[in-house]
């Protein structure tokens, strides 16, 4: 306990940056909760995907440590670019290819989730074989640095080095802690507007709200579903970037466990709810790191779930627990 | 262990669509080209270990040397050639039982390199013992694995009761570190190595912690170890989890060194934690190339690469059950025989003492320079 007290800057400003990254991905989950009821398991390997698009762009334009800052900008900016694109376009795939062909037949929710399951397996082991895909093609020689041993780690050049800015009690926060936690609020603020103001966010609270009347009032609910997997998936995109940035390596299965974070953040937040999401991730960031420094690292996982199980007890729809129809965000 | 029960499910269905597209089987020599003489019983040689998977150099490392192995003895037995079956367990203990049994059922299969790792070892062994196939792993460290009473168990290296001395030893002595901090995977082989290093460091351990395998972020650990002081850092655990590890911990502005033992020793782990990489040391029973010139060379040309990671063990363990064949060995003679096999091998003078470990066992230090690991010599 001493040693929480002793730490805690250090603990709350690490587990903040994490917590950043769980919320933009829980967003994703929230999002398609909110107007589809339906679980996107395969939410996962979408942030994946992202990990993969932005550490593959630095790559490819060759970036390395000790750029100039013109040149640390550029790479920044093309990681999410990249990223969101790949990330958006796999979700809006991901919705043409395994839920909505289960909705024009009026599959029941159930399928859904197993479709989801399933599309999750999928891209995850495509990632983890793409050595032997490209093989097929012939293109694993060509694309040697991109597909060689891809069942193991792939790290990212370091573009930006971590460098202590200002000191917060006992700990020195670095340009990367600041880019990250900033960035990803600006971003949540940027899709908190979406949804509050622009036309296609009224018709994904409309669709939330009441699919049916929405329908009448001349929404398009199919369009409303396509851009909510693309915004969940252009967060998850914006979450990959920052996580490739901090953590700096990622693995065909890197979306799984964070992936189940993530979800349990939308769910302690009130899944369908955009803030509850963020607040979620924040909780869920920081409880990990306080739980890991009381009782070991190891617990890590168990302190993350008996906190949602509790928060679950006493509030059933959440902490916040609005769904996306009702809150005005 | 490897896996917690949440992986199980997604590690199984892995394994499916891994069995699927087929196991990438190296250069294994062409099954059945032999058959032309008479007494040729067309045995085979079974390779256990994880070929894919998140720590798939490390087996493919043994897996080189083991065909090379054959590639010597299949040269000299153009008539009676030997083939190699591979057993892709991912390192995972799950899977471990299973394989085991299909080697065990397959009666052409006289003897295992293998298993590889310490956790897929305590799965697989006691089946292997009750069927008399005998195993001759290059690189399952964990002390443990020889006190089972396996009668088909040899170990073609030290194990981590003498490394984990030795890389103790190296933090004491070499490194001069008054603070040690030790973390351990929580795997057979992790803690096991760990557990030795805090004994034998004793009182001098400011800290220590545990991490789950698969873990990324490690910012609860970073944080423990930047607040106790530490100078020194000693990881018992595998490369997937050492490379995001030193990388935070240099990140977060840590300036100890980071010592690792033999599962570290992986070019991943240099590839993934890029600077925070340079100057870190591991440990390992496995036997420098410059102290096997002859096998170096011919590693070289084969692969177009130096030998990694008991590749040297991997073809000491091969030669020892090549040697039986040549012998007429079958699998129920080829225990015995290799309890009594002496002859130097390309690492070290290949003989087991009663409980089949390893009776002459050295341990060198190596050091992150310039994207390699390079040897700094024995730990004495």
């Amino acid at each position: 306990m001493q040693y929480l007290l002793d730490n805690f800057f250090s603990l709350t400003i690490t587990g903040t940056t994490l917590g950043a990254v769980y919320a933009l991905v829980a967003l994703g989950y929230t999002l398609v909760y909110g107007v589809l009821r339906l679980i996107n398991f395969a939410h996962s390997e979408v942030f994946m995907y992202g990990t993969f698009a932005s550490l593959w762009v630095v790559v490819l334009l060759g970036g390395k440590g000790g750029g100039s800052v013109g040149q640390v900008i550029f790479w920044v900016a093309m990681m999410f670019v990249a990223a969101m694109l790949i990330s958006g376009l796999i979700a809006v795939l991901l919705e043409r290819v395994a839920y909505r062909p289960l909705r024009k037949r009026n599959a029941p929710p159930l399928i859904a989730l197993i479709s989801a399951i399933g599309a999750s397996f999928v891209l995850s082991e495509l990632m983890g074989l793409r050595q032997q895909v490209t093989g097929w093609v012939g293109l694993d020689t060509t694309l040697r640095t991109y597909v060689a041993n891809s069942r193991n780690n792939s790290g990212m050049p370091e573009i930006i080095t971590p460098q202590p800015v200002f000191t917060l009690g006992d700990y020195q926060v670095t340009n990367v802690d600041i880019l990250v936690v900033v960035g990803a609020i600006a971003i949540m603020v940027v899709l908190d507007q979406f949804v509050k103001r622009s036309r296609l966010g009224r018709g994904i609270r409309a669709v939330a709200m009441d699919p049916e009347s929405a329908a009448l009032m001349g929404v398009n609910r199919d369009r409303v579903i396509q851009v909510t997997f693309l915004v969940g998936g252009v967060m998850a995109g914006a979450a990959a970037v920052f996580y490739m940035l901090k953590i700096g390596i990622t693995r065909y299965d890197a979306g799984f466990i964070l992936g189940v974070k993530a979800f349990t953040a939308a769910v302690l937040g009130g899944i369908g709810n955009l803030r509850g999401a963020l607040l979620g991730g924040f909780v869920l960031g920081l409880a990990e790191n306080y739980g890991s420094a009381v009782v070991g690292t190891q617990w890590k996982d168990v302190v993350a779930f008996v906190l949602l199980v509790l928060i679950l007890l006493f509030r059933p729809t959440g902490l916040l627990g609005e769904s996306l129809g009702k809150a005005r965000a | 262990m490897r896996s917690t029960l949440k992986f199980a499910v997604p590690i199984a269905v892995a394994a499916l669509a891994l069995g699927a597209c087929g196991t990438k089987g190296g250069d294994t020599p062409a099954a059945g080209g032999s058959g032309g003489a008479a007494a040729c019983q067309n045995f085979k040689i079974g390779m256990f270990g994880a070929l894919t998977g998140p720590n798939a150099n490390l087996g493919i490392y043994i897996q080189n040397g083991v065909n090379l192995a054959l590639d010597d003895y299949n040269k000299k037995h153009a008539d009676c050639k030997v083939t190699l079956e591979n057993y892709d367990s991912q390192g995972d203990p799950t899977q471990a039982p299973a394989l085991a049994k299909k080697a065990i059922d397959d009666k052409k299969v006289v003897g295992i390199v293998g298993p590889a790792f310490s956790g897929e070892s305590k799965a697989a062994d006691p089946a292997f013992n009750e069927a008399g196939l005998v195993t001759i792993t290059p690189s399952a460290t964990n002390p443990k694995l020889a006190d089972n009473g396996w009668k088909t168990f040899f170990r073609a290296l030290g194990n981590d009761a003498t490394q984990g001395p030795a890389a103790a030893k190296y933090i004491k002595d070499t490194l001069k570190a008054s603070k040690p901090f030790v973390i351990d995977d929580a795997s057979e082989y992790g803690k096991g190595l760990a557990d030795i290093v805090r004994q034998d460091l004793g009182s001098a351990v400011v800290g220590n912690d545990t991490i789950q395998q698969k873990q990324t972020d490690f910012s609860a650990s970073v944080t423990k170890v930047k607040s106790s002081g530490a100078d020194a850092l000693f990881f018992g655990g595998y490369s997937p989890e050492a490379a995001p590890l030193a990388k935070q911990l240099r990140d977060a502005g840590w300036k100890g060194t980071f010592v690792a033992a033999d599962g570290v020793k992986d070019q991943s782990f240099i590839d993934n934690a890029g600077a925070a990489a340079v100057g870190a040391v591991v440990t390992c029973p496995c036997v420098p190339a410059d102290i096997a010139p002859d096998f170096a060379a011919a590693y070289k040309a084969k692969y177009n690469q130096d030998p990694n990671t008991y590749s040297g063990e991997g073809y000491d363990s091969a030669t020892i059950l090549l040697d039986g064949i040549a012998a007429g060995k079958d699998r129920q003679s080829m225990v015995d025989f290799v309890k009594s096999y002496d002859k130097k091998g390309v690492t070290k003078q290949l003989k087991f003492d009663s409980k089949g470990e390893s009776s002459d066992i050295k341990v060198f230090a190596y050091k992150v320079e310039g994207g390699k690991f390079v040897s700094v010599g024995e730990i004495k």
